[in-house]
């Protein structure tokens, strides 16, 4: 299986089948990771006494098949994904107005726009202890922590987007008669929408990665917790690395799910570099074709 | 031919400085300009002579500094659908297919009517089968052309094109060119067309207004009484270009 040949169906006009290329760029990705836990067992089996480092690779399947076994695993992953949820929801639904309204009334955005660029840099992480001060240990502290770290990064990738728009189409817009909310609905939205969207897919990758570090500290459940867990109460480090494991495929399969509502259409023009370098999957061969047929 | 024509855009004693850092640029400077119904009128003038200025003001998207402008004779204030701006084809929303651009600014109709409308436009424009099409698929000219119908579907009295071909290649502008002429015949619309290239406006104007170069004001007013199609190598259009060539001050020879 090492050279996948397309058997089924003939390449069309030599070049390879589109099913056997993209088994191949499934595959190569794979491919570096199996060389990583390989490497990773190798290195500690050879390593000797120092072979406690870090559990092997399969020591922390058997901890992630534990978790599985005894309920722990769904119960830790829905906590994380529960608080991630109400955090970021929250922060889209604030800070993406808040970051229209700012780049519309250009004035607004100049006398707010250094407040949240102040903020920005500040890591959500040293919220912690005013937001345990606001909330008390909870819940709602770890979810007000997810909210901050998403919601400057919103706000601020909407504002810029909307002072990028291009004033033609603005202009277009009003010349058809288009006033302030019907001018937002039908040019200014769908004109930042590529770049709202990868703001949002940012925003949830720094959502996941504070999760965690929330949960050490305000929670006694999610995925964060569990690390900190294992380690606490009898030095599990194989629960702690299953831990790790679960937090980066989640945070993959998160990223994943964003990545795909860049492929739509409506948005594609936004990322015109992205689309030149895959223009026979994107734009398709006939596009190219029909644009040569007329001046 | 059109001589007795009303008059649909008037421009009186129009004026515009721009203000930057503490600095007054004057750009336009007294311009008198009447065009009349269906009337297709070039604005000729060099880079930089204010003339997408004049445009956009009497477009309704700056204000005069002074002056004004009427259509109908009624004051123009703000950007209107019966009066629509086409721009270089940078002016096509990238979001919205060459059928969405078209239907743009008729979404109020119903749907059927809107459909045949939009079908009507693409054909017009020859477009078909390219319909579903996003602008970043099309070639420049086929953008220009999805922004010309877009700005016809409306069904407006005045539309204003600001060098709405410079960006393309000699071959398709030319194209274009006859294309529009076809369209104003059909539309019979009043068209405001801002140029810099003498050529273009010798064949397309009714009458070429020149300005001159910053602040600018206009230096002559062009009837041009030659029929469409225009034979390009005949003595009267030559005679015509040259005697604009000579107005600018250019030479005639490179």
């Amino acid at each position: 299986m090492a050279r996948p040949a397309p058997i089924d169906s003939p390449p069309p006009h030599g070049r390879p089948a589109r099913s056997s290329r993209s088994l191949v760029r499934a595959l190569v990705p794979l491919s570096g990771i199996a060389v990583l836990i390989l490497v990773w067992d190798v290195a500690l089996s050879l390593g000797g006494g120092r072979s406690q480092l870090l559990p092997r690779p399969f020591a922390v399947v058997r901890a992630i098949a534990e978790l599985a076994q005894k309920g722990f695993l769904l119960k830790h992953v829905v906590a994380s994904l529960f608080r991630v949820t109400w955090g970021y929801v929250a922060a889209v639904i604030v800070g993406i107005p808040l970051g229209v309204v700012l780049g519309w009334y250009r004035r607004g955005g100049m006398a707010i726009a250094p407040i949240l660029e102040i903020l920005r840099p500040i890591s959500p992480l040293a919220w912690i202890p005013v937001a345990i001060l606001w909330f008390g240990v909870g819940d709602v502290s770890a979810v007000f922590i997810i909210f901050l770290g998403s919601l400057f990064p919103l706000t601020l990738t909407a504002m810029n987007a909307v002072r990028g728009v291009e004033v033609v189409h603005v202009n277009a817009g009003r010349n058809f008669g288009l006033r302030a909310p019907e001018l937002l609905r039908r040019v200014i939205y769908p004109a930042i929408l590529p770049q709202l969207i990868v703001g949002l897919r940012l925003s949830l990758g720094i959502a996941w990665l504070v999760v965690v570090a929330a949960e050490m500290i305000a929670v006694s459940s999610g995925l964060g917790f569990l690390i900190i867990d294992a380690r606490n109460a009898g030095n599990r480090y194989d629960l702690v690395v299953a831990g790790m494991v679960l937090i980066g495929v989640i945070g993959i399969a998160l990223d994943a799910i964003m990545r795909s509502l860049e492929r739509s259409k409506a948005v594609a023009w936004g990322y015109t570099t992205i689309l030149e370098g895959e223009q026979p999957d994107v734009a398709g061969g006939d596009a190219a074709g029909r644009a040569a047929v007329l001046p | 031919m059109t001589g007795n024509a009303e008059v649909k855009v008037r421009i009186q004693d129009l004026s515009k400085a721009f203000h930057t850092n503490g600095h007054e640029i004057r750009v336009l400077e007294h311009i008198d300009l009447d065009v009349r119904e269906g009337e297709l009128v070039c604005i000729l003038g060099p880079s930089g002579c204010g003339k997408s200025t004049l445009l956009n003001i009497v477009g309704g998207f700056l204000p005069a500094s002074s002056g004004d402008v009427a259509i109908d004779g009624l004051p123009v204030r703000r950007p209107d659908p019966r009066r629509i701006f086409v721009f270089q084809e940078r002016g096509v929303f990238p979001w919205l297919t060459v059928e969405g651009n078209i239907g743009f600014g008729i979404s109020g109709l119903p749907a059927t009517e809107r459909a045949a409308r939009i079908a009507h436009y693409v054909r017009l424009v020859g477009l078909e089968g390219f319909e579903n099409a996003y602008p970043q698929e099309l070639s420049g000219g086929m953008k220009q052309r999805v922004e010309v119908a877009r700005a016809l579907a409306v069904n407006p009295d005045v539309l204003y094109l600001d060098e709405p071909f410079g960006a393309l290649d000699s071959i398709t502008r030319l194209v274009m060119r006859s294309e529009l002429l076809r369209i104003w015949q059909t539309e019979r619309k009043t068209i405001l067309f801002v140029t810099h290239d003498i050529e273009e406006s010798c064949q397309l104007a009714d009458r070429i207004v020149v300005l001159s170069a910053r602040p600018g004001s206009i230096r002559r007013v062009v009837e041009v009484d030659l029929p469409h199609p225009r034979d390009l190598s005949s003595p009267r259009y030559l005679a015509l270009r040259d005697s604009i060539l000579e107005e600018i001050g250019l030479a005639h020879r490179i």
